[in-house]
């Protein structure tokens, strides 16, 4: 294997199942209902999707949901604002946890 | 964008044959991908069939004013392909005879054949239930002669279907050229005020919706959801109906993903969303392509791809309906773009 992520493993997500149809199957069933078009609009999930991919930084993910919002006419710059949605999250949950390095401090130091 | 046509570049790919070429080989001649006749023989729907005839295409000419960088036809203001009084003295005896209740007048820009006018009057007396002209928007207001073609059009009362590839300035024009985006506003808003689009009217102007890229198109009732309310939010624009349409890997387009390294992704993109009921109800089913120079072909595409139909009448001076009905229908692999997920055919997606 000369890389860990390849482009073209993408197109093999589905042949999960051969090991295990059952588990695999149910996954597919459910990742496929979540994705409907329900109290969010399909165009609104993909762009959390998006959002997400960048943020668990899958670059499968980031492939499919930059390709699925193309197909949905989301534009760049609405691509561009939900992953700084994500961005905002990710180093807010890091400065957050600057409280917890405050409370250590204030409780050790003198 | 594309500034010229690929004939006039002297590219290869302005030869069918060698687009043919690339459709067959490659991923389909090594067997990574199954070829469409394989595909569709699967189900037992080998070989393709015509039914009865009920949309008649007629292709007056290759020129137009755009150079649209995905163009399946090539056209562009070099091409001098352009269909004469008389093929069309031709195509008028059988409009009147057709049993078809369509008839759909394409190019390049139809309105810029100089015949373009006195055709659509003679074809508008034949008693054709649906007569579609379509517009690319911009010819509209391409030149001071052509400004008054929204009341050509209502005159005559034809069904108006335009391109617009998206409601925001940048990715139209990214696709379709510099100021298109802006020209096709316009022109869209004066046919609303003729009563084209509006709600309950009955002068039709229905939007074609083709991606600006290697992907697929978006569900059609999403897009035009979403393509209705921002036009009528930014221009107060009303149109009926969207028509999410797949881009064929053939002409311009064909040169963009194999220049763009797309190609093999984006035939496995088709292949993986193969529907076999998009094949149930495909155009080429029920519809007859004729060329600028009389030809008859199954679709738009395969005109483009020198592909005549299977039928002893291959001229529109052999026309005979009859004897076209049930005729196999010529494929290749660019046929996957009409039956990938819910279809695209000229009239949008079919299954």
């Amino acid at each position: 294997m000369s890389n860990y992520y390849d482009d073209k493993d993408l197109r093999k997500f589905g042949k999960i199942t051969e090991w295990n149809e059952e588990l695999g199957n149910k996954f597919f069933d459910y990742y496929s209902e979540v994705f409907k078009e329900g109290a969010l609009t399909a165009r609104e999930k993909s762009l959390i999707a998006l959002a997400v991919a960048h943020t668990e930084q899958c670059p499968y993910c980031i492939d499919a949901y930059t390709k699925d919002g193309l197909q949905k006419a989301i534009t760049k710059e609405e691509m561009m604002e939900a992953i700084h949605v994500g961005a905002a999250i990710k180093s807010g949950a890091t400065l957050v946890h600057g409280v917890q390095m405050m409370n250590k401090v204030n409780k050790l130091d003198l | 964008m594309a500034q010229t046509s690929l004939q006039k570049r002297h590219s290869d790919l302005a030869e069918s044959n060698r687009q043919l070429e690339i459709l067959s080989g490659g991923i389909f001649a090594n067997g990574e991908l199954e070829t469409f006749k394989s595909k569709i023989s699967q189900t037992n729907q080998f070989p393709l069939k015509a039914k009865k005839l009920e949309i008649l295409q007629i292709n007056v000419g290759y020129m137009c004013n755009q150079v649209c960088e995905h163009c399946h036809v090539d056209a562009g203001p070099d091409r001098k392909e352009i269909m004469t009084k008389e093929t069309m003295q031709e195509c008028i005896e059988v409009i009147k005879n057709t049993g078809a209740h369509t008839l759909d007048l394409t190019g390049g820009a139809p309105e810029m054949n100089p015949n373009f006018r006195w055709f659509v009057e003679k074809a508008s007396k034949a008693g054709i239930k649906d007569f579609i002209v379509r517009s690319n928007l911009t010819i509209i207001r391409a030149n001071k002669k052509y400004y008054d073609l929204p009341d050509f059009f209502k005159k005559h009362n034809i069904h108006v279907i335009s391109s617009m590839p998206h409601w925001t300035r940048g990715k139209t024009d990214k696709q379709r050229g510099d100021g298109v985006f802006d020209k096709s506003i316009k022109a869209l808003q004066e046919l609303n005020e003729r009563g084209y689009g509006m709600p309950g009217s009955d002068l039709r102007l229905d939007l074609v919706y083709n991606p600006s890229g290697a992907f697929l198109p978006g569900d059609q009732a999403a897009m035009e959801k979403d393509f209705k309310k921002a036009l009528l939010e930014d221009f107060n624009i009303r149109f009926h109906n969207l028509f999410a349409i797949t881009n064929l890997p053939i002409a311009r387009f064909l040169d963009y993903l194999v220049a763009s390294e797309n190609y093999e992704d984006y035939m496995y993109a088709l292949v993986d969303a193969y529907n076999p009921a998009a094949v149930e109800n495909v155009m080429c089913t029920n519809t007859l392509s004729i060329s600028w120079d009389g030809y008859l072909f199954d679709c738009d595409f395969n005109q483009m791809l020198e592909l005549p139909v299977n039928s002893k009448a291959k001229h529109i001076s052999q026309y005979n309906e009859e004897l076209l009905e049930g005729r196999n229908i010529v494929i290749s692999q660019h046929c996957y773009g009409c039956t990938a997920g819910s279809g695209s055919s000229c009239q949008g997606t079919v299954a």
